[in-house]
Formats: C-alpha cells, sequence, structure tokens
C-alpha cells in the first residue's frame, strides 16, 4: 500500500495535497483505488461549484458499482481535472499523481491524518 | 383445469417427502392463517385449451377489423413484410431474458447493438439505447435527460402528440418540475413565442416532427433558437419520415425519440409500442435504459456486452436518473427486422408513397369542399374542415369498411401510408358524396 | 460473427412495395434529409440466416432451465401467442370509436377483474409497460393523494436494503425522498427500524413479499399496520406474486397498492428484455388518480372514460400494452381458480425440494422453508479460494443451465438467487441439482480453471471494463 509522507488523508480515503493556506488539491488514495477496482468513468462538479466538508462532490464508476467521493473541505471548485474525466484508469494507475479538483477558499475541513495514522487506520479496515 | 405443471401427483408426493413434508399447506406454515384464501380466488373454473382459444376467439369478434384506414394520429397501419413476424416469434428469442449472461445472449445483444446502429442512422445521432416503452414515454425520458440544477424547465411545443403532452406533463409534476407549452400558429409551433418564453430557467424544447396536424416543422431554426438561450433541443420524430427529412442530427438535436411502431409492429389496440431514444455524443451518458457495447474477450473474440451500467438503477439505486429496468426488446428487433427488409431504399419509398397518397387525397377533398385547416408542407397527415356531419360521415364510411379521419376540435385528421391505393382513396371520396347529397 | 452491415450488399434489397400509383410528392428542399442512409441492404434470404443464426446464439425458456431469481422464467403458453395473433386484435387501431372495439375493451375489463380478485385490489390499470413503469404510476398515486389531501409533507418512501434497484429510483424519479431502513438479522423488515423511520414526512413504504431473499415476511400485518398508523401507504412490488398467487392477497395484508409483472407471474413473454407490462392495481380511495382514461362496465358495454379530474394524467400513450395483457388474460383463463393456486404452491415446492438439495454442498443463506426462491452465497468460498458466485454463474454456461441471479439482493454478498418456478418437473430439478454440485465441487479442486469458464460458449467472458471505458455503442463503416 502506497502511502506518500507529504500528504494528508480522511477517513474515506481522499488524500489531501494543501498547497496554500486555504487551497488543497486532493484525489483518491491507493486503499481507494485498490478497493473499486477498474474504474471507468468519473462524474466532476464543475469549476465554480459549491462544495461542503464531509459530503459528496463527485462520484466513480466501475463496471459494477458506484462510488461517492466526498469533500475534504468546504470551499469553492477553482480546477477541475480534464484528465481524470478522459482516462479514469489513471486513478487506478497512477493514484497520487491523478488530481480530481483544487478547492478554494478553504473555510472548513474534515479531520485529516497524516501519512502513518493513515496506515494504521488502513490496516484497521481490512 | 388448464396448468403447464410438469411434475405429477405421485412426483409431488415424493418431493414433499424429500424435505420433510406431508403437505403442500405446509410449505405456508410461516404465514398467519387469516391471510391464507380458504376457498381460492372467485374465479371461473380453469378450462381446456381447445375451451380457450374459443373463449379469445369469441372476444376478437367482437372487435371491428377496418379493412381501409385513413386514421393515425399516433398509431399507423403500415405493411409489415412477412419475414418480420417470421423472426419475432422465434421461440428463443420470445422466451429469452435480458441478456445479463453475455457469453449465451449474443444473439440478443448483437440484434440490439445493430438495433441500435440502425436509429443512429434514421436519426442521424451519435448513440442510441436499446429502447423504451414508446414515443411518449421517451420524450418524457428525454426531458428528465436535459435536466440540471438551474435549468428545470420543459418548453413542449402544444402541436406535438396529446398523449406525449400528457405523459410528459404527468412525469413533470411527479419530479416536481415545471412545464409549459409553447403555443401553435396556424398548425405549426409558434417560434417568435418560444423565442419570448425561453430564459436561463429553461433546460429544454421539443418539437414533433412531423407534428399532430401532419405539418413540417422548421425544425432547425428551432434548435437554432433554443441553443442561443442555453436550452438543450429534443427532436421527436416520425421513423418513417426521418428516411426522407432532415435528421435531428442535421437539425442540432441534443436528443432525438419517437415512436417506432411504424416499424412493423401491430396497431394491436395501443400496444405493445416502442420508444426509440437517440443521443448527441455530449449526452450518451445521460441515456436512460439498457445500452449494448462492442467488446472482446480474452481470446480477442469480438462480442457485445450490456454497458454503461452504473448510470442504471441497479446500481446507482436512488442516485439513478431513471428507474427503467428493462426495454422493448422484441419490438426493438421487430424494428431492426422491418428496417432491414425494407433496405433504405424501401424505407424511403414507403415515405415517399405515404406523403404522395397524403397529398392525392387532400386535393380530392379539397375539390369537395373539405378544405385544409392549415397552411404549411405536411408528410402523411392533415386536417381538413368538415362541410358535412361529421357524425354522420363516420358512420356511412365505417358502413362501408373505412376508418375515416379521426374527428378532432379543429377538423379531420387524415392520414394516409403505403397501405392505401388510389382505388380506396376514390372510393372515398365517392363514400362521402353520397353523405353530402 | 458478422452484423447486418457487414453482410450488406449495394443493390441487394426485397420486394415489397408496388410502385406508387399516384403522383410522387417528395419534401421541398428546406425540408429534405441531406444524409445519406445507411441501413443493410440483403435480400430476405440473408435476412432469415441471420436470425437464425442469431438465434441459435441466444437462450431462451425454449432451450432448458431457466432458474433466474426474481424474474419468474415459467413456461410461455403457446396459446396466449395465438391469442395475441389474432387480426381481431392485432389490426384494431387504438382510437377506433368505442363500438367497434368492445371485445379490446372485454379483455382490459376482464383481467381487471380477476387481477383485483387474485390482489384483493378494487381497480386496476393496464398503462404501464413494465414492472418499473408500474411503480412510479403507483407511488404518483400516494403523491397525488397525499396532495389532495393537503399532506404535502410526506415526502418520504421507505425502502428496505433488500428491496429492488427500482424501488428507490422510483422514489426520487417521483420527487421523493428514500429512506432506506436495514433488514433485521432474519433478512426481514426490522419492525424497531420501521418504528423509527415513521414519521409524519412518511409518504409510504414499498415492499414485496416474499422478499427478495424469497422469505415470507410473517409480521406483514402489523409492518402495513405500523405505516398506516403514521398516515402513510403501503405499495406492494408484485415481483414475487408467484409464491402466493390464489393463496393470499397483498390486499389482505394491508397493501393499498399493488404492480404485478404480467411477464413474470402471469406468463406473458420476457422477449429478450420486453415487452412486458407493469399493471397497477389499487383499493378504491386511490381509483379517481389512476391514469386515464378509465376502462368502465355499463350494462352490456364497455366504455374508455376520459372525464377523470383526479387523475395523475398518462404515463403512456393510448392503454398500455394490450396484447400483452391479452396473453395474461388467456393465462389466468385456462388456470382458473385452482389452477392459480396449485401453480403458486408448486413453485415453492419445486424451491424448497432444489433447496434442499443444493442444501448438501452450498451455503444456504434461508433458513427454514422458501417461498417460490432461495438463496446461496459463495461468501466464504470467494474468501478462502476465490471461488466466487460469478465463477459458479460462469461454469453452468458451459452445462446448458442458465445460471441464477448473481449478486442481488445486495445484502448477501456473493449471492446466487434461484427461482425454479412450477414448470419444471421433478427430473430437470434432480439433474439441476447434479449439474450445480458437480460444478462446484470441480470448482472448489481447480480453482484457477473455474476462472476460465465458460469455454464451450461462443465468447468468453467479455471485457467489461473495457466496454465502459471506451464505449463503442453503433457499427462504424
Amino acid at each position: 500500500m502506497n502511502i506518500p509522507k507529504n500528504l494528508k488523508y480522511t477517513k474515506s480515503h481522499e488524500w489531501v495535497e494543501v498547497i496554500e493556506e486555504n487551497k488543497i488539491r486532493t484525489g483518491l488514495s491507493d486503499f481507494a483505488q485498490s478497493a473499486l477496482g477498474s474504474l471507468v468513468f468519473v462524474n466532476l462538479p464543475e469549476e465554480g461549484d459549491d462544495v461542503t466538508a464531509g459530503e459528496a462532490y463527485a462520484d466513480v464508476e466501475s463496471v459494477k458499482a458506484v462510488s461517492d467521493v466526498n469533500s475534504p473541505a468546504t470551499g469553492t471548485i477553482s480546477a477541475v481535472n480534464e484528465e481524470v474525466l478522459d482516462a479514469p484508469e489513471k486513478i487506478n494507475e497512477n493514484p497520487y499523481g491523478t488530481w480530481f479538483v483544487v478547492i478554494s477558499e478553504v473555510s472548513e475541513m474534515v479531520e485529516l491524518m497524516d501519512a502513518d495514522a493513515y496506515e494504521a487506520f488502513c490496516r484497521e479496515e481490512e | 383445469m388448464g396448468d403447464y405443471l410438469s411434475s405429477t401427483a405421485p412426483q409431488r408426493q415424493e418431493m414433499l417427502k424429500e424435505i420433510g413434508l406431508s403437505s403442500m399447506e405446509e410449505l405456508y406454515a410461516q404465514v398467519p392463517g387469516s391471510l391464507i384464501l380458504q376457498n381460492g380466488p372467485d374465479l371461473p373454473e380453469g378450462k381446456a385449451e381447445l375451451e380457450v382459444h374459443e373463449i379469445v376467439r369469441q372476444m376478437a369478434d367482437k372487435n371491428h377489423v377496418f379493412p381501409v384506414i385513413f386514421r393515425g394520429a399516433g398509431a399507423y397501419r403500415h405493411y409489415i413484410p412477412a419475414i418480420v413476424d417470421t423472426v419475432v416469434t422465434k421461440e428463443t428469442f420470445l422466451t429469452a431474458y435480458t441478456p445479463y449472461q453475455a457469453e449465451i445472449s449474443q444473439g440478443i445483444l448483437q440484434s440490439i447493438f445493430e438495433y441500435q446502429t440502425m436509429i443512429c442512422e434514421l436519426t442521424g445521432m451519435s448513440a442510441s439505447n436499446a429502447s423504451v416503452y414508446d414515443g411518449a414515454t421517451a420524450a418524457a425520458e428525454a426531458v428528465a435527460m436535459c435536466r440540471e440544477r438551474k435549468r428545470t424547465k420543459a418548453l413542449i411545443s402544444a402541436a406535438a402528440h396529446p398523449d406525449v403532452i400528457e405523459t410528459v406533463r404527468t412525469y413533470c409534476w411527479s419530479a416536481g418540475s415545471e412545464m409549459e407549452l409553447i403555443p401553435v400558429k396556424d398548425g405549426r409551433t409558434d417560434l417568435s413565442a418560444l423565442e419570448n418564453m425561453l430564459d436561463e430557467t429553461t433546460a429544454c424544447v421539443y418539437i414533433a416532427q412531423p407534428n399532430y396536424y401532419g405539418i413540417l416543422e422548421e425544425t432547425e431554426k428551432a434548435g437554432e433558437i433554443a441553443h442561443a438561450k442555453g436550452a438543450k433541443y429534443i427532436m421527436g420524430v416520425n421513423p418513417i419520415a426521418a428516411s426522407i427529412l432532415k435528421t435531428p442530427g442535421e437539425c442540432g438535436a441534443d436528443v432525438a425519440v419517437g415512436e417506432g411502431q411504424p416499424l412493423g409492429l401491430h396497431l394491436g389496440f395501443g400496444g405493445p409500442y416502442l420508444g426509440f431514444m437517440a443521443a448527441a455524443s455530449a449526452m450518451i451518458r445521460k441515456l436512460p435504459g439498457r445500452i449494448v457495447g462492442e467488446t472482446v474477450d480474452a481470446k480477442g473474440n469480438r462480442a457485445y456486452v450490456l454497458t454503461l451500467q452504473a448510470r442504471e438503477q441497479h446500481i446507482r439505486r436512488e442516485k439513478a436518473s431513471s428507474n427503467i429496468c428493462s426495454n422493448q426488446a422484441l419490438c426493438a428487433m421487430a424494428a431492426s427486422v422491418y428496417m432491414t427488409s425494407m433496405g433504405p431504399g424501401g424505407m424511403q419509398e414507403a415515405a415517399y408513397q405515404c406523403m404522395s397518397k397524403a397529398h392525392y387525397l387532400a386535393r380530392e377533398l379539397e375539390k369537395i369542399g373539405f378544405s385544409p385547416a392549415y397552411e404549411g408542407e405536411f408528410f402523411h397527415e392533415f386536417v381538413t374542415k368538415s362541410p358535412v356531419n361529421v357524425q354522420t360521415l363516420m358512420e356511412h364510411l365505417e358502413e362501408n369498411g373505412i376508418l375515416g379521419g379521426l374527428p378532432t376540435p379543429g377538423g379531420i385528421l387524415w392520414c394516409t401510408t403505403e397501405m392505401n391505393r388510389k382505388e380506396d382513396m376514390d372510393r372515398l371520396i365517392r363514400l362521402i358524396r353520397e353523405v353530402a347529397k | 460473427m458478422e452484423l447486418l452491415f457487414e453482410k450488406s450488399v449495394k443493390g441487394r434489397k426485397s420486394h415489397i412495395l408496388p410502385a406508387c400509383d399516384v403522383e410522387l410528392v417528395k419534401p421541398s428542399d428546406s425540408f429534405k434529409r441531406v444524409q445519406e442512409l445507411k441501413l443493410p441492404e440483403l435480400s430476405e434470404n440473408d435476412v432469415s440466416r441471420h436470425y437464425s443464426a442469431l438465434e441459435r446464439r441466444t437462450y431462451g425458456v425454449n432451450n432448458g432451465f431457466y432458474p433466474l431469481g426474481s424474474c419468474t422464467m415459467k413456461y410461455n403458453p403457446r396459446i396466449n401467442e395465438v391469442a395475441a395473433s389474432l387480426p381481431g386484435f392485432t389490426e384494431i387501431h387504438p382510437l377506433q370509436p368505442e363500438h367497434t372495439v368492445q371485445g379490446s375493451l372485454e379483455v382490459l375489463n376482464l383481467t381487471e377483474k380477476y387481477l383485483c380478485e387474485i390482489t384483493g385490489m378494487d381497480a386496476m390499470t393496464f398503462q404501464p409497460a413494465a414492472g418499473a413503469h408500474g411503480e412510479l404510476t403507483g407511488i404518483m398515486l400516494f403523491k397525488k393523494y397525499h396532495e389532495a389531501n393537503g399532506d404535502t409533507k410526506r415526502r418520504s418512501i421507505i425502502v428496505p436494503d433488500s428491496a429492488h434497484g427500482t424501488n428507490p429510483a422510483t422514489a426520487v424519479m417521483a420527487g421523493m425522498k428514500v429512506v432506506n431502513i436495514n433488514s433485521g438479522e432474519d433478512g426481514c423488515v426490522d419492525l424497531d427500524q420501521l418504528r423509527a423511520a415513521v414519521g409524519e414526512d412518511t409518504a409510504g413504504l414499498m415492499l414485496t413479499n416474499p422478499n427478495t431473499l424469497g422469505i415470507f415476511e410473517k409480521d406483514i400485518l402489523e409492518i402495513t399496520k405500523i405505516v398506516h398508523d403514521a398516515g402513510g401507504l403501503v405499495y406492494y412490488d408484485g415481483a414475487n406474486l408467484n409464491a402466493i398467487m390464489g393463496i393470499i392477497r397483498p390486499g389482505d395484508m394491508g397493501f393499498d397498492c399493488v404492480h404485478l409483472n404480467l411477464h413474470k407471474t402471469f406468463s406473458t413473454p420476457h422477449g429478450g428484455g420486453g415487452p412486458g407490462s407493469g399493471a397497477v392495481g389499487c383499493k378504491s380511495f386511490l381509483a379517481g388518480f389512476l391514469p386515464k382514461p378509465h376502462i368502465v362496465a355499463e350494462a352490456d358495454t364497455f366504455k374508455q372514460v376520459y372525464d377523470c379530474p383526479d387523475s395523475i394524467g398518462k404515463v403512456k400513450s393510448f392503454n398500455g400494452n394490450f396484447l400483452v395483457v391479452l396473453r395474461a388474460l388467456t393465462y389466468i383463463i385456462t388456470l382458473g381458480r385452482e389452477g392459480i393456486a396449485e401453480s403458486a404452491e408448486n413453485a415453492v415446492l419445486n424451491a424448497n425440494y432444489l433447496m434442499k438439495k443444493l442444501s448438501t454442498c452450498y451455503q444456504v443463506v434461508n433458513k427454514g422453508i422458501c417461498m417460490h426462491e432461495f438463496v446461496l452465497t459463495m461468501e466464504k468460498e470467494a474468501k478462502e479460494s476465490h471461488v466466487t458466485a460469478m465463477d459458479i454463474a460462469k461454469a453452468l454456461l458451459d452445462n446448458g443451465i442458465h445460471p441464477p441471479t448473481v449478486y442481488f439482493p445486495l445484502i448477501v454478498p456473493e449471492a446466487l438467487m434461484v427461482e425454479p418456478t412450477e414448470t419444471e418437473g421433478k427430473e430437470m430439478l434432480d439433474k439441476a441439482a447434479e449439474v450445480f454440485i458437480s460444478i462446484y465441487q470441480e470448482g472448489m479442486k481447480d480453482t484457477e480453471g473455474i476462472h476460465q469458464k465458460p469455454v464451450t460458449t461462443v465468447i468468453g467472458r467479455p471485457d467489461e471494463v473495457k466496454a465502459a471505458r471506451n464505449p463503442i455503442l453503433r457499427y462504424q463503416p
């Protein structure tokens, strides 16, 4: 299980990169992509949409299932990664290099874990 | 008493014994006794097949089959090539289920893939689903496809089929979204009124081609007007007419829908019919219902499979955009066989004949005082005023084996298809003259 | 196998239509189609052979055992097909004058009468074309009812987690919120959860009985009372009626509205996925809301009444899938009072017999007697040996048996839902049990081999990921 040290993680298996004080980038962790299986499609919000910490802002589809992706923060979507829409398999191949959205004007965050805490958390889930 | 049980009474006793029971009643032991019907439902005794055949035949005989029909209004008598019923009555196609297990269902899946391709060709759109219940529900589902967070209002042409309007209205009420009718002017959708109705809450515009009165609409212009204001454009088309008219694709439609009954389905007092739905490429993932896609197996063999299932109810449940679970598979197959049997030349020939015969009839009717209610080019239906009592006219025609045009508040809605011979139309005129006297 | 398009030869055709006997009229330039119409060009012989080849690559009830749980793949009687091809029924235009369609109206009226009797309902519509369509119609009736009572707060539909996916999807299409309740340990509705879930916002509960595990909800009278006491209505998903028809009536269990799958319980053929018919029945207090027209019997004649001011409107054009309803009527007339009940109890007998035989080998979820279907689980085998429900299903394909429903209900991991139906004989059930067991044993011995199944079918397992990632939804030359 790959868990980069420089990122933070949520309980629902999203990774968070803090870019600036109120700006983060986020995607799905290796644990998540492994559990979901081969991803075939992603439904993302649009730039300018508001998101709420802990609530679903996107979903990912595999052949036989759909899973919500939760926002780590309350804020506004300032960038969307189009690549993820064209090639969802990149999430499986390179989860930490395939970001979903950038959220700006962050006012609130869910509880975040560092790499070690997240590793322990994952081990418990299994 | 008829039944279709295979096991005999002794065999059932054996089976009961093996599961440790002594009577069939014990199978329902855990059901509260008060719920068990003591004497069965109040139905007549069962019958042997010979008797059943007689009963249904007698009911059929109480219907009157018209040898000649000049009525359409959403259901059309076209000639159905003999091969169509031959194919759709094949036992395996008749009794198979939805093709969930692709390996043993390649026949059904391939036929749906072929159907989807034909609908794309007919409508000029990028992708089609495996069909929905009928043209009216297809329109309602298309309206649902176009709904977005801030745009939820549907503008439906008042010149669409009344059942389409009513069904869309019911579905919109159900979903809690708004629907408004675009007014009609001289038998056509009033496009300047439409322009004024469009705003930033409009999700979609629906125009039928031809419309309910048989008149051809300015479908390209309507699409431009809708798009200019950010709304999506849905075209409802008659599939026979689509072979010779500008396609929804050519008119810039986002979704094309229609009633597929003219493609090889019997009138059948209204069903089962066929709703086709096709979308522009940006809208493909919003299509409801089953869709078949092409792929390969491990050995590289071409294979067909139900795909994009993550849109559907069995996966998304309350997040699905539609609850539709099935399609009209056998009806879609009939349509495919029809379109293949007729071929591109035959489809267009049928369409030209429908149109030509309608124009002949309209001219002949006008000569005897049945003037057209509307100006404007028409396909195979048209409305006329009537200088004679409509009821009397219809009764006289009925006595002579003819189902006349549909009486409507605006006049009589006549229809001709390739099945109406010149001599039938000339006889119709003669009979009407008799009423006029 | 080639597609019709790939077999096409330019200029090849059938001669279906005679020449036009009036002057040819074509659309003017502003309306005329420019894009070429590229449909296949074939002779009738080509078409005939093509579809015969497709038939050989399809599996129907006529080919063998089809124990698809929840689908009721019973035998489709041929007399139904004879009835549905009588010209006196097929050649009738839906807008003919009433006095010329008395036969068709009698069919609808009589079927309504019989099905109301079987379900304990007071009125029925045949406008919905499928089960899901019927569900939507039924929930629309609930919505209209509460609106008419000024009860606009009632926007929640309670759905058990064992429910078919169409139930929650239907609720949303009807503008309702879905409240999920978890099933209890026994797979049935947890009464405490239900009591906690009902309230002033409850529009209704959607339930299948027997439920999707093939278990009869024995607390059903309490369940319907809880919902009624809270001011809600109860909806019966009729998918599993085959277990109880003629023996127990949904109306007696406290349901206010039902839908029936005529293509399941009442033997009309599935056609590869349709057309079906989702008849909706209701108690008299909801009847005024049914879609229009209502078919009404007056003395010796039948009338279509469009003046229905309280109706929800229409859910489909014309009257619904008439020729499908006709097939159901033919079936009901054939079976009659005793035949209906006998079919149900034999469906239950066959299921219990097969379940007993398979329980020597498979993990059966059902405890005690099941209804018309039962659920097996491969959860243990999947965890320990990576042999899944999917593997069992694929191995069955090599043995001429259609697999049971897989991965449903969602509350059972690695589920196989088996519904033999009443039209299978004892020897078929014995043979099927043998096949199921030998596949299991073989599969557990050779866990690699079972992943390769099927090997005798025209294709192996299709790559569904590829199909979803790069959708190819039509032929392109």
